[in-house]
């Protein structure tokens, strides 16, 4: 192992610095690509980049190898700034396959570093990526900077000494390239060996060829004439503080458990394994210290109906899903509505109609989660911006599900859920308290004057009916999905008394916005005639994208919602404010439709369905273009800049 | 909850002041008035005591009982009662439900808390109709019946209730009827006392939509010679003589004379069994109330609940881990520290 020994790192003799680079990772879905830009991601948070992550995979297990189905990839965006994405293009493609590389060839930025895996470059290979001719030498990566690396056969002679079986030893060629990519770009390689070892800590023969691997790779980079020079992007300049890596699921779990401890209440999960919500099921039941209970249910329908019926016992009700499991779960979301529950409902939002695309993002499930259930149904929804955030909006949304005793969606999203970002941890003392009393007398007088409990005596300010749990003496009631006389809360057919009803349950929702922040809008000049309405994870893409547009001269405006039911109070205000409102969604216009309909605003949607985040560029030619159609001449004047 | 004496109840205090509409003549009302008698009997607490229903005319009982209760929707009662029971452990929840709630529109459910064992005790009222509805083919009711649904009669094959929760390894199932308030309460005691899912079948009758569905078995006359009453340790036999019974061999369960196999011949029940099979066996000497039907017990066996496991669980997180510190989770993962510039 002498040989493969890691030499004392010396300033290599041309270091480049960089302020940011775009590294996509592509292979096979069996190749591991997704583990290896997790440890490139992991070991430059540690490093100090800032960074974002965009891991995008096939549906399926095992997609039929070699194939462009079947590529697997993982985009990680590293810089010395505070970045807002996980880039537009990659300056640098690690290409396992033809496959990966046909597959991602057209997304690589103008004259961008290829690196691939010449062993696999064979032709039967490059027929099923459907090549007639090998791109390594017909020309076609001609304006790129390519690395031809034989990885498989330099990581099977680097593993022999771990004694593994060719078959297995090629399967660490992803921790050979992992090694090359962290010379490259001159991350610390202890805290990944020592990854490696732990992470491998049960096999000792996988274990020592990945290590073997990736000291290998590593020492390729440094003895190898291959680079001209490597590179190195310096740690950001990011607010003080004790940060984390997280991605939006590991958030988002655990600001449900915060959310208990902040609420005061045992959280109790209900939930179905379904892609891409399946983690947040994972991370919690992870957590049972914390007196969280997880069920994982027979279905959609039983994993909220639980989770309802926790609710009623007194626990942090919780489900999570995606759309395919909203629809099943609609008509519990509807019984929550009238029994006046706290619930948390948890859409981790992907391609749809139907099953759709399981492993790809969309937010195209607003409009359902404002309006899919029979009946005046209202509903607040919340949606966090990017996956740091996933915490705070966890915790948000079961603030306003207690208080209001209400299910409340959370609209999280694929690419938040599985993206991840150096995430500040917070001071938990800053957290807010949500907790809330149960009722624990009668509240009622009879003409008789005996005592007696209405479960549908609401609060003055909040319209919140009393949470009165059962095992408490004397307040015993019924409750359900048929109409209930207002206060008493027994059954009633009346008309007076449904319309009535129907008007509280609006009311009490639509008060919520006394209970929300006003929104911001970024609006750095003042004198901004468009503004950018955005909501979720389209967040980083619209930043990224009007600061170019302002680095150009033009003055532009931003705001974002974290609540979408009921809107902040001044949204109204402030899109009259601006001549042009643009909407950028990841679905076919659902908040302009909502804006339109609300305010009378005449929102211009730019919409995105490809199951892919927007890239900043495509917001900043929307912006450009519409300004350049509002004002041709400054238009025509800023294009040179 | 606050003291151990066993409250003093009557039949009134579990009474709520609604006004009862199911039809005059119901089965209901029969299973009503036995359920608020036993109350008082069990020793039961009405502040722990929770009714979960879905819809359907048995799924109104909650409002009639003067303790805690949820109304909830459609098929769906099993599923609310396993997130309060698991959470609760504290509480008594029992499931009221009917054969279409249960079985048709609800069946998932139904089939999953029994094999998880959720401490639940769940009344299926089986009236082999669609009552509320007004009266269309349930997945109880007998192949050709004509409903108004089926005008050329159903062509669907029933379900048997107990088969299918013995075949879901139900850890107490029991069979009981409207007709005989007696063996209602004592069939309901034992499914109370039983820690895990306990599922009751009670044949009742719907004298609006499916009238006389059980005559051929449950009345007077009937009942020596339709009924087998399953007795624990006992041989099985019935009849006003007790001249006939039943024998359990490799082929399954069948009714015989006594007078023909001898007295030793005949199987003696045994609810303890842990294999389902003879259970399941006597479960099939009927296809419908229409021939000799055993009732009572078939299957009790200890189990471990379901939220028993799940809180000892969280307890020994508890104890392993120390009581959770979010603080500490929060910087469980790789951390790094960014001073200011």
């Amino acid at each position: 192992m002498a040989d493969t020994a890691i030499p004392p790192r010396t300033a290599p003799p041309n270091t480049i610095e960089l302020d940011r680079v775009v590294i996509r990772f592509a292979g096979d879905s069996g190749d591991g690509m997704q583990l290896t830009g997790d440890r490139f991601t992991e070991s430059s948070a540690i490093f100090g980049n800032d960074l974002s992550t965009l891991p995008d995979f096939p549906a399926e297990i095992r997609a039929p190898a070699g194939t462009l189905a079947g590529v697997s990839a993982f985009q990680v965006h590293i810089s010395d700034h505070d970045i807002l994405t996980p880039g537009d293009n990659p300056s640098v493609l690690v290409a396992m396959n033809p496959a990966a590389l046909r597959a991602n060839l057209k997304d690589v930025a103008p004259a961008g570093t290829i690196i691939v895996n010449s062993d696999s470059f064979d032709e039967r290979a490059l027929a099923k990526a459907g090549y007639v001719s090998n791109p390594l030498e017909d020309g076609t990566l001609k304006d790129f900077t390519v690395y031809e690396i034989p990885m498989t056969s330099i990581t099977l002679e680097a593993v022999k000494p771990s004694g593994t079986k060719p078959r297995d030893a090629e399967r660490s060629k992803n921790l050979f390239a992992l090694g090359v990519i962290s010379w490259m770009y001159t991350r610390p390689v202890e805290t990944t060996i020592a990854w490696i070892e732990a992470k491998f800590a049960k096999n000792e023969m996988v274990k020592t060829a990945n290590v073997l691997a990736f000291k290998a790779g590593y020492n390729f980079g440094e003895t190898a004439e291959l680079f001209e020079s490597n590179y190195i992007v310096k740690p950001a300049a990011l607010e003080p503080g004790e940060y984390t890596n997280v991605s939006g699921n590991t958030a988002l779990a655990w600001g449900l458990v915060a959310a208990g401890q902040l609420a005061k209440l045992p959280l109790f999960l209900g939930s179905y394994p379904i892609t891409p919500a399946s983690d947040i099921l994972h991370e919690l039941s992870k957590h049972k210290n914390f007196g969280v209970r997880t069920v994982q249910a027979e279905d959609e329908i039983a994993g909220i109906g639980a989770a309802l019926g926790a609710s009623y016992g007194g626990s942090l009700g919780v489900t999570t899903t995606s759309g395919p499991g909203i629809d099943l779960k609609t008509e519990t979301i509807g019984l929550a509505v009238n029994l006046e529950l706290p619930l948390v409902i948890i859409d981790i939002q992907r391609g749809g109609p139907s099953t759709g695309l399981p492993t790809k993002t969309e937010q195209a499930d607003l409009l359902q989660a404002m309006f899919g259930r029979h009946g005046e149904a209202p509903v607040p929804i919340v949606a966090p911006d990017t996956p740091g955030d996933c915490f705070f909006a966890a915790i948000e949304a079961a603030r306003i599900a207690v208080k209001y005793r209400t299910p409340v969606f959370l609209l999280s999203d694929g690419y938040l859920a599985n993206g991840a970002e150096p995430w500040k941890i917070p001071d938990v003392d800053s957290l807010p308290d949500i907790s809330v009393d149960f009722a624990t007398a009668p509240n009622h007088t009879r003409a008789d004057g005996g005592e007696e409990f209405w479960p549908y005596l609401r609060d003055a300010e909040t319209l919140a009916r009393p949470w009165a749990v059962p095992g408490t003496p004397g307040l015993e009631h019924r409750i359900g999905g048929l109409e209930k006389a207002d206060g008493a809360g027994t059954v009633s057919y009346d008309p007076a008394n449904h319309e009535k009803m129907v008007h509280l349950r609006v009311d009490k929702i639509a008060g919520i916005a006394r209970d929300i922040p006003l929104v911001e809008v970024d609006d750095p000049d003042g004198d901004a005639e468009l503004l950018v309405l955005g909501w979720g994870s389209t967040y980083g893409a619209i930043a990224a994208g009007l600061r170019r547009v302002r680095l150009q001269g033009h003055h532009v405006a931003h705001a974002h919602l974290r609540h979408l039911n009921p809107f902040p109070a001044n949204l109204g205000e402030v899109l009259r404010r601006y001549r042009t409102v643009l909407v950028p969604e990841m679905n076919l216009g659902q908040l302009s439709t909502l804006v339109r309909a609300r305010f009378l605003v005449d929102a211009k949607g730019l919409n995105k369905m490809s199951g892919q985040p927007f890239r900043a560029g495509e917001i900043e030619r929307a912006v450009l273009d519409l300004l350049s159609a509002d004002a041709p001449a400054a238009a025509s004047d800023s294009k040179g800049n | 909850m606050t003291d151990v004496a066993v409250p003093v109840t009557t039949k009134k205090d579990w009474t709520s002041d609604q006004e009862i509409r199911w039809c005059p003549g119901c089965g209901d009302y029969s299973i009503l008035t036995a359920v608020q008698m036993l109350m008082p009997e069990l020793g039961a607490r009405r502040e722990d005591t929770v009714f979960i229903s879905g819809i359907g005319c048995s799924s109104r009982f909650p409002y009639y009982m003067d303790t805690y209760g949820v109304h909830s929707i459609h098929g769906r009662a099993p599923a609310l009662a396993t997130g309060l029971a698991v959470s609760r452990p504290d509480l008594h929840v029992w499931v009221i439900t009917g054969d279409g709630d249960a079985l048709s529109i609800g069946g998932n459910h139904l089939l999953h808390a029994l094999r998880r064992n959720v401490d639940i005790t769940i009344l299926l009222f089986n009236n082999q109709i669609y009552g509320l509805t007004k009266g269309q083919y349930s997945p109880t009711s007998e192949t050709g019946k004509v409903t108004k649904s089926t005008p050329f009669g159903s062509l669907d094959h029933p379900y048997n209730p107990v088969s299918l929760a013995l075949g879901a390894e139900a850890s107490f199932v029991a069979r009981t009827h409207d007709m005989d308030r007696k063996h209602m309460m004592a069939t309901f005691k034992r499914a109370y006392e039983h820690k895990g899912a306990a599922l009751v079948e009670v044949y009742q009758n719907c004298n609006v939509f499916n009238d006389g569905a059980f005559e051929a078995i449950l009345t007077k006359d009937n009942r020596p010679r339709m009924l087998i009453n399953l007795v624990h340790g006992e041989p099985i036999r019935f009849g006003a003589e007790g001249e006939r019974g039943v024998v359990v061999t490799a082929e399954g369960a069948r009714i015989v004379d006594v007078a023909d196999v001898g007295e030793d011949a005949l199987a003696i029940h045994d609810e303890t069994r842990p294999d389902p099979s003879v259970a399941f066996a006597l479960s099939r000497l009927s296809d419908g109330p229409t021939s000799p039907t055993p009732i009572g017990v078939f299957r009790a066996v200890e189990r471990p609940d379901y939220g028993s496991m799940v809180n000892q669980q969280v307890r020994h997180a508890s104890e392993q881990k120390g009581p959770g510190d979010l603080a500490a989770l929060l910087s469980s993962g790789a951390t790094w520290t960014v001073t200011g510039s």
